[in-house]
């Protein structure tokens, strides 16, 4: 692989990346700081995706971000009142809001599977038509992404520690506590998810709009691939404050995207192990530790079993 | 300050698991009143707690604090208003946050999307060196990482920060070293006094409820049983408290741990 091949990939990875990134950060909101995994993310980041493409198709580019991350919230909230206010599982009513998502989805794209922008103005023409001329021309995506990336995590990190931040973090951190405060658990769930699922909606809309179409199976698996990108990220940049955190998020998602890409390029894999890649990383990352735990039990057994062996006991 | 009264609670009514956790109780508190509760095992005295911090809501009868009614009130509604320790310590902060973290949480100072400001670090700085643990130089590293007795008396220093109208104390000491559980109480105590607060302190250690406070109940069976204050408490012995319980009831104390403690 020549350097310019490798820029290449870089290049894609960096976008693919950051877009996918606004994703890992609402999970970072959800998954690590409220400790509910939201499985409603693949079917909101498809309605992100949808609402955006109808709204840039109408020809309004920048009404699209709005648009998409109204949606998002809208998903959030139905995801959060099923498990709040009709005491009906959280992952299970991911799983509701995620499987009804499909059938609004459609919808939203006027009963078609897909829409086409090769003919619309999108964010990302907009800005590249902006930076024509300077040096930045033909980075658009990538500055679109990163502008959208550095705008999630300074909200993120000015959102998380005030108030109501620190008790969405009370709230994932230790229920007990937050049931005999006066902290609303019901009230700081559902703030929680309808701010993570606006940035899964966000990361929609941008990722329709820079591979200029969306379709219905654009999120599919996008919930274990933001997963896996979280924790490596957490691995990574675990520990410090939420602005380190939230910055680990990103760079785990670029880590995840790099090394796919690389492994596509160099052959390694076939383009459709993504999703079982995904899988794997986010089932060991989290049954190590406990393995981790285990460990000792089992050597033990093993040792104590040989010894037995050893005097001839059964 | 707190006027109880007549409140019931069955819990698992009509099932052969039923249980009349609370019966027809009532009591009245005065502003500054520290009582302190013992009892049976079972006897309901963290049922009575759980009621008036609206864990659930009572069957039967009201509960007015400091003039409102807060028998209807969800239990976040009236947690601003009563401070809560556990005798689990773990219970009352998020180890995955900062000291300070958990100090704004409980300060709750300003609106909800207030950030922390050099002045609230300042006064929990000033507040977290009265417990004289060193945690004002730890106050930005995560709860998680500090003892049992560390974490109860920074507990009750958030459930203190914004003096409630009324402190319940639930075997706050129980599950921590003596050492630790004497300097948690000397706290209590000296935090109480500092902000007059209403304070209800369950124990089992009888000497400890003669000594702490004003008053002294007994509780048994879902009711108060004995209330001793003033100078008939004043001369009062741990054997004098044991009949007296035996002769309200017509049976013996029955809480191990209570005879398992001197």
């Amino acid at each position: 692989m020549d350097l310019s091949a490798l820029l290449t990939v870089g290049q894609t990875a960096l976008e693919l990346g950051l877009i996918c990134s606004l994703t890992v950060l609402a999970l970072f909101l959800s998954y690590s700081m409220l400790n509910v995994c939201d499985l409603s993310t693949d079917g909101c980041f498809t309605l992100g995706a949808a609402v955006g493409a109808v709204v840039a198709a109408a020809g309004h580019p920048l009404l699209s971000i709005p648009a998409a991350m109204l949606a998002g919230v809208c998903s959030g909230l139905v995801t959060a009142l099923l498990q709040t206010k009709f005491g009906i599982n959280s992952l299970l009513s991911g799983i509701i809001v995620n499987t009804g998502l499909y059938s609004v989805n459609i919808a939203v794209m006027a009963g078609s599977a897909q829409i086409n922008l090769n003919k619309a103005d999108t964010v990302f023409t907009m800005v590249k038509d902006l930076l024509a001329g300077t040096p930045l021309a033909g980075q658009s995506t990538t500055v679109v992404a990163a502008v959208a990336v550095i705008l999630t995590v300074a909200f993120l990190t000015l959102f998380l520690n005030t108030r109501l931040g620190l008790a969405i973090r009370a709230t994932g951190n230790n229920p007990d506590m937050v049931r005999s405060s006066s902290i609303n658990p019901v009230f700081t769930t559902i703030v929680g998810l309808c701010v993570a699922n606006a940035f899964t909606g966000l990361s929609g809309c941008l990722m329709a709009q820079s591979q200029k179409m969306a379709e219905i199976n654009i999120g599919g698996g996008m919930v274990t691939i933001a997963l896996a990108s979280l924790l490596i990220g957490s691995t990574l940049m675990g520990r410090g404050g939420i602005f380190t955190r939230a910055v680990g998020m990103v760079v785990g998602a670029f880590i995840f995207r790099l090394v796919y890409a690389v492994a596509l390029r160099l052959d390694v894999l076939p383009a459709f192990m993504l999703k079982l890649i995904s899988s794997v990383i986010v089932a060991l990352a989290i049954a190590l530790p406990y393995l981790k735990e285990q460990w000792p039990t089992v050597s033990r057994r093993l040792s104590y079993k040989k010894a037995a062996a050893g005097r001839g006991g059964n | 300050m707190l006027n109880i009264t007549h409140i019931s609670k069955t819990f698992n009514p009509g099932t052969v698991n039923e249980k009349k956790a609370i019966t027809d109780l009532s009591l009245h508190l005065a502003p500054g009143d520290f009582v302190t509760i013992i009892g049976s095992n079972g006897a309901g005295k963290s049922t009575l707690f759980n009621a008036v911090c609206g864990d659930f809501l009572t069957d039967q009868g009201s509960i007015v604090l400091n003039g409102q009614d807060i028998t209807f009130m969800p239990a976040f509604k009236r947690a601003k208003h009563i401070g809560r320790l556990f005798q689990d310590p773990m219970r009352g902060s998020a180890p995955g946050m900062t000291i300070e973290e958990n100090l704004a949480l409980a300060a709750g100072s300003g609106g909800w999307f207030s950030h922390m400001s050099q002045k609230d670090k300042k006064r929990f700085r000033d507040r977290l060196a009265l417990l004289d643990m060193g945690l004002e130089d730890r106050m930005r590293q995560p709860v998680g990482l500090l003892s049992g007795g560390q974490r109860q008396a920074l507990t009750l220093l958030m459930a203190t920060m914004n003096p409630p109208w009324l402190l319940l104390l639930d075997e706050h000491t129980a599950a921590l070293d003596p050492g630790t559980a004497e300097k948690v109480l000397k706290l209590t105590r000296d935090i109480v006094a500092e902000h007059h607060i209403t304070t209800m302190m369950v124990t089992h250690n009888m000497k400890q409820a003669l000594e702490l406070g004003n008053r002294t109940l007994m509780m048994a069976e879902g009711n108060v049983v004995l209330d001793v204050s003033g100078k008939e408490r004043a001369g009062m012995t741990v054997d004098d408290l044991l009949r007296r319980f035996k002769a309200g009831t017509g049976k013996d104390l029955d809480n191990d741990r209570i005879l398992l403690s001197e």
